[in-house]
C-alpha cells in the first residue's frame, strides 16, 4: 500500500493521558512495515477481526524455539507484514538493563526489523515484533555477538524468569537471580529444542508476595520462604506506634492466625502459627524481615485455563535449601526427575499441572520420589474410595 | 556487523554487568524501603541509598520509546534502567536530586510516574490485533482506554489496596488474567467454522480430536477425504482446537466480545492466592474505544474503592460482603451464565444456610 496512510479509527487512541502505543507506533509510519500493520490494524478495529494467520514454523538454524512465525492473511492489501515474524531474546534476570546495552539491541533491530517490542512478552523475554525470514540469521548473528541468545517457544523450557530478588528488595528469601542465570544456562538445550509434551515454565519469586505470579502462571513456582522467626526491630515498632500507624487494625487484626500481639510498643509474634503469608512484613517493612533460615518452597503446575481449566501451582516441597554454593544441585535434582517422569507418562499438550490431576498427586510424588507430607494438601481425602496397596494375606500372622 | 564465528547456546548475559554500583554493593543486604511519593521508592542498604522512579508503559513499545527511556536513564539515573513484571520502566537513580528533573521530563513526554502500593499498576496485556491469530479483541486498545478513564488511579495512592488490571485477548491468557483483581478477557460466542477443503491438509485429526476439552469433535469423512466435526451444542468457544488446527477458525465479528473477571490475586499476604470469577459474561466489540468496558471497570474501581476497607483486595472485600452484595452495590447483573457448568462446577454451588438477608 504506497498510498497514503489514514487511520480515522486509530487515532482516537491517540486522545487522553495514557501514554498512546498509536502515536508512538506513528512515529515510525516512515517504515513499511509499520505503515502497513497500523493499516492492518485500522482495518481490524473497522471489521471488529484479526488478520493474522496461524503461525508457521521458521527459525534459527540448529534451534527450534525461539521465533514465532507470523503472517498477514491479507498480504495483498499490506505487503509490508506479509511476514511479521517474533524474535524471542532471553532477559537478563530481573529485567536489569543499561542505556548502552538496550542501545545496541535497539540498532540492531532498526536494521533488521520492524522497530516494534514488548518490553516483556508474558513469559519475560524482551520480544521483538516483526521480521521477514531471511533477516533472522542476521539478526541471529548480531545479537550474539553481543552476548544475547535466543529464549524458548513450543514445547521447551520456556525462558525461565524471576523478580528483583536481593538485587534490591529485602524480603528475598534466595537469590532468584542467581537461581534464574544457573537454570537458564545450565538447560540451554532444553530451552532451545523443543523436545518436552509440551511447554514448562519455570519462575523464580523470593517471597510469597509471588512478584512473577509464579503460582498461576508457570509450571514450577519456586518461591522463597523462611523457617525460623520472622526479625523484628522493635526500635522501628515503637516508631511506627509513635507515628500514629494503627498496628492494631492494620497489622494485628489482618494477620490470618492472629499470631501477633502489640504489648505497649513491643510487638510479639507466635511464628509457631505464623503462616509465612507476608502481610505483617509488607505493611511495617521498617521494623519486620523474613527470619534467617531462608529457602524456597517449590510448586508445580500452575497455568492459565486452556486445556482442561486453569490451575494454581500445588505445593510439592514445602521446603528445599537454595544452596549456591553447592552449585544448586537440590533445584537441579528435582528438576531433572520431573521432567523425567513427565516425559515417560505425560501425554502430547498435557501440562505438569493437568498430568498432576490425570495421574493423581499420589502416582506423580511416588514417581519423581517425594514423600507425601500434609503441607502439600488443604486436607486429607473426604471419601473413603483408598486404593489399598497394603493388606494381610490369609496365612500372615 | 556480524560476526563470522557462529555462536549458539550461549545464554542470556549475567545481570551482573546491568547492576548500579550502589545495587552491587547492597546486593541481598537491603535494610528496608519506604515510599516517597506516588511513583517514586528508595531502599537502603548497608553502604548507601538507591532511588527508583517507576514510569508507565504501553508494553507495546518502538525503539523511538526505548530510546527515549535509556536517554533519560543516560542523563540521570547512570545509565541504569530496568522493567518489571509488570512491564512498567524503572530508573534506578543514586543521586535523588535527580527525581524531580526525570519525572518532569518523564511528563514532558507524556509518560506518567505512579504505579505503586495503593494504585493500579501498569496493565499486563496480551498482544490481541497487533499481532495474534486467535485474538477475539484487541488488547493494546483496550489497556490504553481503560487507563485514559483510571489514570488518577496510576498516578495517585488512594485505592484501599494495590489493584492488578489485566487484559487478555483469548482465552489462551497470554496475559494469564485468570489471578488479577480485574480482568478483561476477550471470547468468542460462536463455534469455529470448519473449512473441509484445507482441514486433511492442513490438521493432524487425532491431536485435533484430542484438542477438545468437551469430546465435542470427532473424525468424520466428506467426499472421501477425512476431516472432523463438531457437535456444536458441546462447544464452548475455547479455540484450542484452532490452536492445533488452522483450518477451524473462531474469529467471528458479530459475536466476539469482552467479558469481566474479578477477584482474583496472586500473592499470599493474608489470604490465599485466588482466581478471578466472572463479574459480566459480555460486552460488545466496540473499538476504538469500548465506551461499555470502560464503564464497567471503572464501576468496579470504583465501587472498591468506596467499599473496601484498607488492605482488602477485591476478591478479599467480596469474600467480606458476600456476591450478593458485590451484584447489588455493582449494579451488575447475575446471569445464568454465572454458574459454573465445566469441571468442577459443584464446588461452587451454595451447601450451606450462610447468606447475607
Amino acid at each position: 500500500m504506497s498510498d497514503e496512510l489514514k487511520t480515522p479509527l486509530l487515532d482516537e487512541l491517540e486522545k487522553g493521558p495514557w501514554p498512546s502505543f498509536i502515536k508512538d507506533l506513528k512515529s515510525m509510519a516512515d517504515r513499511p512495515m509499520v505503515k502497513d500493520l497500523l493499516g492492518q490494524l485500522e482495518k481490524s478495529y473497522r471489521d471488529k477481526r484479526g488478520y493474522w494467520k496461524h503461525g508457521g514454523l521458521v527459525g534459527i538454524m540448529g534451534y527450534g524455539g525461539g521465533v514465532i512465525g507470523r503472517y498477514s492473511a491479507i498480504p495483498e492489501d499490506f505487503p509490508g507484514v506479509s511476514h511479521f515474524h517474533t524474535v524471542r531474546v532471553n532477559q537478563p534476570s530481573g529485567w536489569f538493563y543499561t542505556s548502552e546495552a538496550l542501545n545496541e539491541i535497539m540498532d540492531i533491530w532498526d536494521e533488521h526489523g520492524s522497530g516494534l517490542t514488548n518490553m516483556h512478552g508474558s513469559t519475560g523475554d524482551m520480544v521483538l515484533l516483526g521480521t521477514t525470514t531471511q533477516e533472522l540469521e542476521p539478526i541471529f548473528r548480531e545479537l550474539t555477538a553481543k552476548d544475547w541468545d535466543l529464549g524458548g517457544s513450543g514445547s521447551d523450557l520456556r525462558t525461565p524468569s524471576c523478580c528483583i530478588g536481593p538485587a534490591r528488595c529485602q524480603n528475598a528469601c534466595y537469590d532468584t537471580l542467581a537461581l534464574t542465570y544457573n537454570i537458564t544456562h545450565k538447560y540451554q538445550d532444553e530451552l532451545h529444542r523443543p523436545m518436552f509434551n509440551y511447554k514448562y515454565k519455570i519462575k523464580m519469586s523470593g517471597c510469597p508476595n509471588d512478584c512473577t505470579a509464579a503460582m498461576a502462571r508457570s509450571d514450577m513456582a519456586i518461591i522463597g520462604i523462611w523457617k525460623d522467626d520472622i526479625q523484628i526491630d522493635q526500635s522501628a515498632i515503637a516508631e511506627y506506634v509513635d507515628s500514629g500507624f494503627n498496628i492494631q487494625e492494620y497489622v494485628i487484626e489482618k494477620c490470618p492466625t492472629k499470631c501477633i500481639t502489640l504489648e505497649g510498643k513491643e510487638l510479639k509474634i507466635d511464628n509457631s502459627d505464623c503462616l509465612k503469608c507476608v502481610h505483617c512484613i509488607n505493611v511495617l517493612p521498617k521494623a519486620l524481615s523474613p527470619g534467617k533460615e531462608r529457602g524456597a518452597a517449590i510448586a508445580l503446575g500452575g497455568k492459565a485455563p486452556i486445556v482442561e481449566g486453569a490451575l494454581f501451582a500445588t505445593l510439592i516441597v514445602p521446603f528445599i535449601e537454595i544452596d549456591e554454593e553447592n552449585g544448586f544441585e537440590e533445584v537441579h535434582d528435582l528438576l531433572e526427575r520431573i521432567w523425567e517422569f513427565w516425559d515417560e507418562h505425560g501425554m502430547n499438550r498435557e501440562r505438569i499441572g493437568e498430568f498432576i490431576e490425570r495421574v493423581t498427586l499420589k502416582t506423580f510424588l511416588e514417581g519423581i520420589g517425594v514423600e507425601p507430607m500434609p503441607q502439600q494438601i488443604t486436607q486429607p481425602r473426604d471419601n473413603p474410595y483408598i486404593f489399598y496397596e497394603e493388606y494381610y494375606e490369609e496365612e500372615t500372622e | 556487523m556480524a560476526t563470522t564465528e557462529r555462536r549458539t547456546d550461549i545464554g542470556p548475559p549475567h545481570y551482573d554487568k546491568f547492576l548500579h554500583p550502589i545495587i552491587k554493593e547492597n546486593y541481598g543486604k537491603w535494610k528496608y524501603h519506604d515510599t516517597l511519593r506516588a511513583g517514586v521508592l528508595v531502599h537502603v542498604g548497608e553502604t548507601g541509598s538507591i532511588y527508583t522512579v517507576r514510569a508507565a508503559s504501553p508494553r507495546l513499545i518502538s525503539t523511538n520509546f526505548i530510546r527515549l527511556m535509556t536517554g533519560l536513564a543516560t542523563k540521570y539515573s547512570d545509565g541504569y534502567l530496568r522493567f518489571t513484571s509488570r512491564n512498567n520502566v524503572e530508573f534506578l537513580l543514586g543521586n535523588k536530586d535527580n527525581i524531580d528533573p526525570l519525572i518532569k521530563e518523564l511528563s514532558d513526554n507524556g509518560v506518567p510516574v505512579g504505579g505503586l502500593n495503593n494504585s493500579i499498576s501498569n496493565v499486563v496485556h496480551t498482544q490481541g490485533w497487533v499481532h495474534c491469530h486467535s485474538a477475539a479483541t484487541d488488547a493494546s486498545g483496550l489497556v490504553k482506554v481503560v487507563m485514559d478513564e483510571l489514570y488518577e488511579y496510576f498516578v495517585e495512592m488512594k485505592l484501599p489496596h494495590k489493584l492488578r488490571l489485566a487484559v487478555a485477548c483469548c482465552l489462551n491468557m497470554c496475559g494469564a488474567v485468570h489471578a488479577s483483581d480485574i480482568a478483561i478477557l476477550g471470547l468468542h460466542r460462536t463455534p469455529p467454522r470448519i473449512d473441509h477443503s484445507t482441514l486433511p491438509n492442513l490438521c493432524e485429526i487425532p491431536t485435533t480430536v484430542a484438542s477438545c476439552p468437551n469430546n465435542a469433535i470427532r473424525p468424520t469423512s466428506i467426499e472421501g477425504k477425512t476431516t472432523v466435526k463438531v457437535d456444536e451444542d458441546k462447544c464452548m468457544y475455547c479455540g484450542n482446537c484452532f490452536t492445533v488446527c488452522p483450518a477451524m477458525p473462531m474469529a467471528d465479528p458479530l459475536n466476539d466480545g469482552v467479558s469481566i473477571w474479578v477477584g482474583g490475586k496472586i500473592s499470599n499476604a493474608r489470604t490465599e492466592p485466588m482466581f478471578t470469577k466472572l463479574a459480566i459474561p459480555f460486552l460488545p466489540n466496540n473499538p476504538p474505544r469500548w465506551p461499555e468496558v470502560t464503564e464497567a471497570v471503572k464501576n468496579i474501581v470504583e465501587v472498591y474503592a468506596k467499599n473496601a476497607k484498607p488492605y482488602e483486595r477485591v476478591g478479599e472485600w467480596i469474600n467480606r460482603i458476600g456476591w450478593p452484595k458485590f451484584f447489588d452495590l455493582t449494579g451488575i447483573e447475575f446471569t445464568k451464565y454465572h454458574l459454573d457448568d465445566f469441571r468442577y462446577a459443584g464446588t461452587t454451588y451454595r451447601r450451606s444456610m450462610h447468606n447475607r438477608y
